[in-house]
């Protein structure tokens, strides 16, 4: 099922916890929502399952306005970051509590229940735990149960929020491969919510990467790794530094000095140039380059870390270099960068 | 948790005092609780068996304890039912008074019991504010087993309120919310999802009132009339007993209510802890 999120807007009680977001998610994909707490990511999951309703805007499924249709017949399986299993049910009752509820003409029988939420349980790698309650569950088999239990519905979209924010990191990695596995064999239309970035990238076909309440890029992970379309989104992901420069006649200054960069199409005025640590590299000639003094030298396991003091300013810059190279480690040290990216400083300030 | 096999302690723990605390509450039980009982039950058992048989089927007594213990529980029942409505409006509305609603509530606490007797008898008297619409209907409240229901109903409803309003207050929005993306309708999830979470504590609610009910006396006395065979409660009886310096009749009444009470409330405890064990409610 498509789904389009077309310019909604959701405010609570005048504060404003989306706006203007526009989405579209395809038939069978696999979505992350990144973003820093309070960005807004579990208002739009919400939001698409019905459970909080638009200020403005719509939603479509398909081809159809879902915007005022109730959760119930919105027909989505949304998973819980705590589970919220029924306590007093046992886990084949709580997988098949979806069929239960549906209206006579609708409802399968017992036995036919029984079996899809037995077959269910096999899906989510549970067999034969069916008679258990869920307190007599590890919290990785909840979250598979919570799975199974909206999967029962064969809803049209999967919503998944924190899926699995209070697991421990090695059952994490299991049930993230798990879960894609899961994906590809099923071919949900998914989207789930993570602030972890490494979750996001290595799961999702497509990563929304969101900030106070907008969304900042949509994009494959080499895209919103390699060609961030803010700001925001470099320094949010991965390791980034940020340098103070000018812009004159499309040339970057760095202290009066040009840097040796291509041109750049940036209007004149300061700006900043970001810079992952591993895309720099040691210098010989300080002409043309970043060149700065040493503070600090770490070694970690597959490298060595510089920190670096620009100018009288007091920019820092942190730098990644292979442990096995040789250079004087003190005194004054020049990089020059492979990789850049080069923002306007008022962009900057918007998304700091 | 003591275990099939025999009474073990629970181990030693990092919280000091277990003994000491376990000695004081043991002595403070007796000197309160057990002693006095004990003393009824050799009171009671100094009769003899036949004299007591004979005293405890007496046909005025199996009156008095079926009114008492029948009434109890219609209105344990029926707070059951109303408490929880009431519990439910405090819990998830806001609207102005609620406050004042929710004082109000302890008021059957409060209040001197006899006060309640007779203000409830005031009202349901044949020329009470709600007697003299009641009479034309047909319907006798005051000085029928109906005035002893409703005193009984009056005192015993905070303790179902105040025991489930907490419960529903944690009660986890996300499992309705959960409950509503699987396609239940609202009345589903409330009878399917809330209830049965709610149900522990409604069984203590329950069997608190219902205690409380079996015990009543002040409120009852005055608006139940106290027609022997009608309208008198087992307590009363016992105080008539008393009064005639009849102490075998009222302690074979004692007794009889005391073995009811417990294994009443012995009863809803085991469902409880059977509960506890099977869904993981609470310890
Ligand atoms: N019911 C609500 N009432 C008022 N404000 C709310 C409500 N729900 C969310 N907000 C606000 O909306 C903003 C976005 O919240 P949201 O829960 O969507 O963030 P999030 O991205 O899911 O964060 P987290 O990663 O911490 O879960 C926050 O500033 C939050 O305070
Ligand atoms: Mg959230």
């Amino acid at each position: 099922m498509d789904i389009s999120i077309e310019n909604i807007r959701k405010e609570f009680e005048r504060f404003p916890a989306l706006h203007d977001v526009s989405l579209d998610i395809r038939s069978g994909e696999l979505i992350a929502l990144l973003g820093p707490s309070g960005s807004g990511k579990t208002t739009l999951l919400r939001l698409i399952a019905g459970l909080e309703f638009l200020t403005s805007g719509r939603i479509l499924f398909g081809n159809e306005d879902a915007s005022h249709k109730s959760v119930q017949e919105r027909n989505v399986g949304f998973v819980f970051q705590h589970y919220a299993l029924f306590k007093h049910m046992t886990v084949a009752d709580n997988v098949g509590f979806g069929l239960r509820v549906r209206p006579r003409s609708q409802r399968p029988s017992r036995a036919e229940i029984r079996r899809r939420a037995e077959e269910l349980l096999e899906l989510v790698q549970l067999p034969g735990l069916g008679k258990r309650f869920p307190a007599q569950l590890s919290g990785g088999q909840r979250q598979r149960v919570a799975l199974a239990r909206a999967l029962a519905i064969e809803p049209r979209v999967l919503l998944l929020d924190e899926p699995f924010g209070a697991l421990d990191a090695k059952v994490r990695r299991e049930l993230r491969r798990w879960l894609r596995e899961l994906h590809e064999r099923t071919g949900h239309t998914t989207v789930f919510v993570t602030h972890d970035q490494e979750e996001a990238m290595e799961l999702a076909d497509r990563v929304v990467v969101m900030s106070n309440g907008k969304i900042e890029q949509v994009g494959s992970a080499d895209d919103i790794y390699d060609a961030p379309a803010s700001p925001f989104v470099f320094s949010f992901i991965g390791a980034s530094n940020a340098l103070r420069v000018h812009v004159e006649a499309g040339r970057v200054y760095l202290d009066d000095r040009p840097l040796e960069l291509p041109r750049t199409n940036l209007p004149d005025g300061p700006a900043r140039l970001y810079l992952r640590p591993h895309d720099l590299e040691v210098s010989r000639d300080e002409a043309g380059s970043i060149p700065g003094v040493i503070s600090a030298v770490r070694r970690t396991s597959g490298a060595r870390l510089i920190e670096l003091e620009i100018g009288g300013r007091r920019d820092r810059l942190e730098i990644e270099l292979p442990a096995e190279q040789s250079h004087r480690l003190n005194g004054r040290l020049a990089v020059r960068p492979r990789k850049w990216q080069l923002y306007r400083d008022d962009e900057c300030r918007l998304a700091s | 948790m003591a275990h099939a096999a025999g009474v073990i302690f629970r181990q030693p723990s990092v919280i000091p005092g277990f003994g000491l605390a376990l000695g004081f509450t043991l002595i403070y039980l007796s000197a309160i609780v057990l002693i006095p009982l004990l003393a009824l039950v050799v009171k009671s058992a100094g009769l003899g068996w036949s004299d007591f048989w004979r005293l405890a089927t007496d046909a005025r007594t199996l009156a008095a304890l079926r009114l008492s213990f029948g009434a109890a529980l219609v209105a344990a029942m029926i707070n059951a039912v109303f408490g929880l409505l009431l519990a439910w409006v405090l819990v998830r509305y806001r609207f102005p008074g609620r406050r004042l609603i929710d004082a109000f509530i302890d008021l059957p606490f409060a209040l001197p019991t006899a006060v309640a007797g007779i203000a409830l008898t005031a009202l349901y008297a044949p020329n009470g504010w709600v007697g003299q619409f009641l009479a034309p209907l047909g319907l006798k409240v005051a000085y029928t087993p109906l005035g002893v229901i409703v005193a009984l109903t009056f005192v015993s409803l905070p303790f179902i309120v105040r025991t489930v309003e907490p419960v529903l207050a944690e009660i986890d929005r996300e499992l309705e919310e959960a409950s509503a993306t699987l396609g239940a309708t609202r009345l589903q999830t409330v009878s399917k999802v809330v209830l049965p979470s709610l149900l522990p504590a409604l069984m203590t609610g329950f069997a608190l009132a219902l205690a409380r009910a079996v015990g009543e006396y002040g409120s009852v006395i005055f608006i139940a009339g106290n027609i022997p065979y009608v309208s008198e409660i087992a307590p009363l009886l016992i105080v008539i007993r008393l009064e005639e310096f009849n102490y075998g009749a009222a302690t074979a009444v004692a007794a009889v209510m005391l073995a009811i009470s417990f294994s009443m409330l012995l009863l809803i405890n085991l469902i409880q802890a059977w509960s506890r064990r099977r869904f993981g409610h609470g310890a």
